[in-house]
């Protein structure tokens, strides 16, 4: 079972950054005024960050967060011995984006830095590894990078996804600190839900073919590529309404803590009724569940740094605890509690 | 809970549905503008006000209102099903 807990290790500081141009949901015209009503109250987003045709990457959005977050923590570029950088959006097949980011941010060659390859629940998997790392090694300062520019598979023609998901790039910077409190994870997955989201072609299973790129319809108002993303909401819906609250309940029982221990829970912003339905399971009042979703759609492995940055930037002065938890494609999810003390939270850098 | 308080709430989540539509014989599929929100809004509320969880295939096919209070019964009886 991965329930674990690592020592000496805190979050010092978070930032993100976001694509300039906006996408409001109220101008959807692929369905109809009542349906694009009813889709914002149901998925509660409004509106959403897209690269669109700027040619930006994920690699730049997390770049522009690491550096104003290093320039607001006061941390020198040299302190950084580790880098690791979750997503499923990635400048190439390779390398490794983490290692082209070394050079970009100017980090030393003694940095290690690697890719973690998920989405959803990828930055609590992130902070799992970076912190076992650091924390086994005494690595003075870390930076995980997480984020994801989805909107490059998410095609107009195609509502299940098109208005759900928007970009961001995120910077965490994590120190050692023999007086920080532990941080416990507990890590799942499941493979045999591989299908519930999915982008089918480009990869070595299905390389891509000149009808990759065809646009087919499936139902009715969802038409897509093969090479763009395909989710089946209600696959992933029951899943996190079922096993995710289960999880969570036996998340809080091990570590012998309830709603009450926590000031805040930041959830990956999957789905504004998902969300809620989860959150009301757990008997967490509303106002410790911070949401960006409104603003920044579904923000893959990006959402809960953001929201931190977006939503949490005055209120975390002194000691906070937290309760995170990423849950989706793979099937996979995540949850970690972990504490703060005056956490820097950076503006949001628009790119 | 009776059938009625289910409409009753299912009529309160559905805004854009006029109020006096559904009744228990309403055939799920002929309501206007039926689509998968909706469909992702009545497993929610199973879940929250009633405690059951309902599969998107379960859903699929249920025909009638009636039906869904039907299942929604069933599972609160059977709950390992």
């Amino acid at each position: 079972m991965a329930f674990f807990s690592v020592e000496n290790i805190r979050i010092k500081g978070i930032g993100a950054a976001v694509p300039k141009k906006e996408i409001s949901n109220w101008d959807y015209t692929y369905i109809s005024e009542s349906d694009r009503k009813l889709l914002i109250k149901t998925t509660g987003v409004e509106k959403r960050r897209t690269i669109g045709d700027s040619g930006v990457t994920e690699t730049d959005l997390a770049k522009a967060a690491a550096e104003k977050l290093l320039i607001e923590t006061n941390t020198s570029k040299d302190e950084i011995e580790i880098l690791v950088f979750v997503s499923q959006t990635p400048d190439y097949f390779l390398p490794a984006s983490s290692i082209l980011l070394q050079n970009r941010l100017g980090l030393k060659k003694s940095c290690m830095a690697f890719d973690i390859n998920l989405g959803c629940s990828g930055y609590v998997y992130g902070l799992s590894a970076i912190s076992s790392i650091m924390s086994s090694g005494k690595f003075k300062k870390g930076l995980l990078l997480a984020g994801d520019t989805s909107t490059i598979g998410t095609p107009w023609e195609d509502k299940s996804v098109y208005p759900l998901f928007g970009d961001s790039g995120t910077a965490t910077l994590l120190e050692y600190d023999e007086t920080a409190a532990k941080t416990t994870f507990s890590l799942n997955s499941d493979g045999s839900g591989y299908e519930a989201i999915i982008v089918r072609d480009g990869g070595t299973r299905s390389p891509y073919t000149r009808e990759s790129f065809d646009l087919k319809e499936r139902n009715q108002g969802v038409i897509r590529a093969d090479r763009n993303l395909e989710l089946n909401g209600m696959e992933v819906f029951n899943f996190s309404v079922t096993v995710v609250p289960k999880h969570l309940d036996e998340f809080l029982q091990k570590t012998a803590t309830t709603p009450d221990s926590y000031d805040f829970f930041v959830m990956h912003q999957a789905n504004m009724l998902m969300n809620e339905t989860i959150r009301k399971k757990l008997k967490f009042p509303r106002e410790k569940v911070p949401y960006s979703i409104q603003k920044f759609g579904n923000t893959s492995s990006g959402s809960i740094p953001l929201t931190i940055a977006s939503e949490l930037k005055d209120t975390v002065a002194g000691e906070k605890t937290f309760l995170m938890s990423g849950f989706g494609v793979g099937l996979s999810w995540a949850t970690v509690s972990l504490k703060t003390n005056n956490l820097i939270c950076t503006d949001i850098v628009e790119i | 809970m009776d059938i009625n308080e289910l409409i009753g709430k299912l009529q309160g989540e559905f805004e854009d549905i006029p109020p006096g539509t559904l009744k228990p014989e309403s055939k799920i599929s002929d309501i206007e503008g039926w689509g998968s929100m909706h469909a992702l809004i009545v497993i929610a509320l199973a879940d929250t006000d009633y405690g059951v969880t309902i599969k998107g295939d379960e859903l699929r096919k249920v025909q009638s209102v009636q039906e869904l209070y039907d299942l929604i019964i069933e599972k609160q009886k059977n709950p390992s099903e």
